[in-house]
């Protein structure tokens, strides 16, 4: 038998049923619930008398459109606390475990299952948000759903699934110092383009990826969706093991030993075939930033804004005229040069406590540029504390920058954190598309250390560019 | 979902590549709980441009849309789906979709044909040149046509989605039928589930 990869591993695993002519229909471990695709379909549940069949396979959270101002302000806006309130009901009438705003447990839905144990290696996960494939980092296989397959997955535990090809991303050698698991995903997806991945389940693999914390893995495997893939993981090993001990969601003791040598056979055979392979060298990777309006449109930080005028493919050319005017750039700008107007420092790409501690060993002893706003918003009320408990906060505020409660945020913009129409923000989030974090605002993606010297600077920048 | 089997109208050329769903429906109106009214919110940044190609008389009323590569990518939010047909687009043509767009539509009933680039231009050039021009994308023929133009081209469906399409089947209602299968796995699965992890309250127990 030929070898086979992590995905072919879980995928059999859960076949339920693989009907003659129809897609396979497989089962989902843990579906996770947010506040934004799921109330159309709990409505369709009602409408049709049907009833969640594993509410103890259902986590839910309130995080997309939750206000990240102190816990204390009500949320204003009507139609986000309407659909805060749907949550709380759906879940309370259909016995579904759900972390309110301000629970010690709420948070982004990618960051809360990772660090509360309940994504482990080997599960099927889903969840109503594309952004789910940051859950892969742990060996799991897991995407992001539309709204009806939520509803599908409430009333069956399974979901009708094509099986996805297989793509190995391999990063070999060791990335050069200040380059972050956040320029490792820029430099995928630059490389794969916005379609690249699309019909794939990305393996990421390498010298690279394997000296990635957990931490580092989820922000590689987060950004899979921007390649067009649904699915990104990494194979289970020791840094796998190492963070999920000791988390609520997994077993103690002995049970854990037992459980952990299950999870090690979540890697892929030396033998296993990928439909297609891609290779970078760490060596080339720099710190990068998105200059356009989609997150393939990546530049290294020492560049240049590039020239549509050199570009032989009309399509691009005109692709690339039309995001430069929406961004508001010169063809040829230093990057280095140009102002910003905001720093995002969150969202499911980057708020971990690793992020949080990059960002501030570079604020510390610094200041926020006068003409910048700075935020940084927690991934969960848990890295929050964490991050209170090593003194981050105090870092950050004492640099001017803002310490905001945790949820999506200034990622797309749901909550009252958007840009106004014109300013430039430096986001260390995953999607730079026109209007994202707030209509006529401008993004450029980037790392949590390149946001926090941007910041300070008031200029794209690095670490290293700061006096001492 | 109703049955589909043939979408006639004006096709809409809308010349974009890399057209994300966060164009197609803005996340402001995401806090909607309703599942309709999302027609007002399709493409609204682009709206109030008197030049957008939704805003051309020529092209009011149209059912079908076609575009550049890699249509819908982005969110997984279904109320991209949801906007488009409420604004009355009930099939649309590009050389390439998303993942999740492309599944979404497939439960909702919008048609997803995908064509080759050219085919999309040439069929792009027709309707620019004669915005009146019918189309009629014909799912059990799997075919789309301008018969006014002589046009023709075939495009493939898996054939449980075009079964669907047909047959107005509700996806849920199918996989009940698997239910002894679906009791048989659960009864064999190793996969731990969230029960003691949590007090009534969610706190860790």
């Amino acid at each position: 038998m030929a070898g086979r990869t992590v995905f072919d591993k879980i995928w059999e695993e859960h076949v339920v049923a693989s009907p003659e002519g129809e897609p396979t229909l497989l089962y989902i471990d843990l579906h996770l619930v947010h506040e934004v695709t799921s109330p159309q379909a709990f409505d369709g549940l009602r409408l049709n008398g049907r009833t969640v069949r594993r509410p103890d396979r259902t986590l839910a959270t309130a995080d997309h459109n939750v206000p990240t101002d102190p816990l204390s302000t009500p949320v204003n806006d009507p139609i986000s606390r309407r659909q805060l309130e749907a949550l709380d009901e759906n879940c309370a009438q259909f016995g579904i475990t759900l972390f309110p705003r301000g629970h010690e447990n709420q948070g982004i839905v990618h960051v809360i299952g990772p660090e509360l144990g309940v994504t482990q290696p080997g599960m099927t996960i889903v969840c109503g948000d594309s952004h789910t494939s940051t859950h892969g980092a742990f060996g799991s296989l897991a995407f992001g759903i539309g709204t009806s397959e939520v509803e599908h997955v409430l009333a069956t535990q399974t979901l009708p699934q094509q099986r996805a090809k297989s793509m190995s991303v391999t990063v070999k050698g060791i990335a050069p110092e200040g380059v972050s698991a956040k320029d490792i995903a820029l430099a995928i997806v630059g490389r794969l383009g916005t379609g690249g991945g699309t019909g794939h389940v990305i393996e990421y693999r390498g010298e690279a990826i394997r000296a990635l914390s957990m931490e580092g893995r989820m922000t590689v495997c987060n950004m899979s969706i921007e390649a067009g893939a649904r699915a990104g993981l990494v194979a289970v090993d020791d840094t796998t093991i190492d963070y999920l001990r000791g988390r609520p969601g997994v077993p103690e003791g002995e049970e854990f030993e037992v459980a952990a040598t299950r999870w090690r056979t979540f890697t892929s055979d030396d033998d296993a075939h990928f439909d297609v392979e891609v290779e970078l060298d760490a060596a080339d990777l720099v710190p990068f930033v998105t200059w356009g309006t989609n997150p393939a449109q990546v530049v290294a930080l020492n560049g240049v804004v590039p020239t549509p005028d050199t570009m032989s493919d009309p399509d691009q050319r005109e692709a690339t005229e039309r995001a430069l005017a929406y961004m508001d750039l010169t063809p040829g700008t230093v990057v280095r040069d140009i102002p910003v107007d905001v720093v995002f420092i969150g969202s499911c790409t980057n708020s971990r406590i690793e992020d949080l501690r990059a960002a501030a060993a570079v604020a510390i002893g610094h200041h926020v540029a006068n003409h910048v706003r700075a935020l940084v918003v927690p991934g969960s009320h848990r890295v929050k504390k964490q991050a209170e408990d090593e003194g981050l906060d105090k870092i950050f505020t004492d640099a001017g920058f803002e310490w905001r409660e945790p949820g999506c945020s200034m990622c797309l913009g749901m909550n009252p954190d958007t840009l106004k129409p014109g300013q430039r923000c430096a986001s260390t989030s995953n999607r730079n598309f026109e209007g994202r974090q707030g209509r006529g605002g401008r993004t450029h993606l980037v790392s949590p250390v390149v946001a926090a010297a941007t910041a300070i600077q008031g200029h794209f920048s690095s670490p290293g560019e700061l006096s001492s | 979902m109703k049955p589909v089997n043939v979408v006639e109208g004006r096709c809409v050329p809308l010349e974009r590549s890399d057209v994300d769903t966060d164009q197609i429906i803005p996340s402001d109106w995401l806090k909607r709980v309703e599942r309709t009214g999302f027609g007002r919110g399709l493409f609204s940044e682009w709206r109030d441009d008197p030049e957008f190609v939704l805003n051309q008389p020529d092209f009011v009323g149209a059912t079908i849309m076609s575009a550049g590569p890699r249509f819908g990518i982005g969110s997984s939010r279904e109320h991209a789906v949801w906007a488009l047909m409420d604004f009355g687009f009930q099939a649309i043509i590009a050389p390439s979709f998303g993942d999740i767009f492309q599944n979404n539509a497939a439960k909702q009933g919008l048609v997803i044909v995908q064509l080759g680039a050219d085919d999309v231009e040439e069929l792009t050039s027709l309707v620019k040149l004669e915005p009146a021009r019918l189309v009629v994308v014909d799912v059990v023929h799997l075919r789309v046509e301008v018969p006014e133009a002589g046009w023709q081209r075939d495009f493939t469906l898996d054939p449980m989605t075009q079964q669907r399409l047909l047959n107005g089947w509700d996806d849920i209602g199918l996989t009940e039928r698997r239910e002894d299968a679906i009791t048989t796995y659960e009864s064999s699965s190793v996969a731990p589930t969230l029960e003691g992890i949590f007090d009534d309250a969610g706190h860790v127990r």
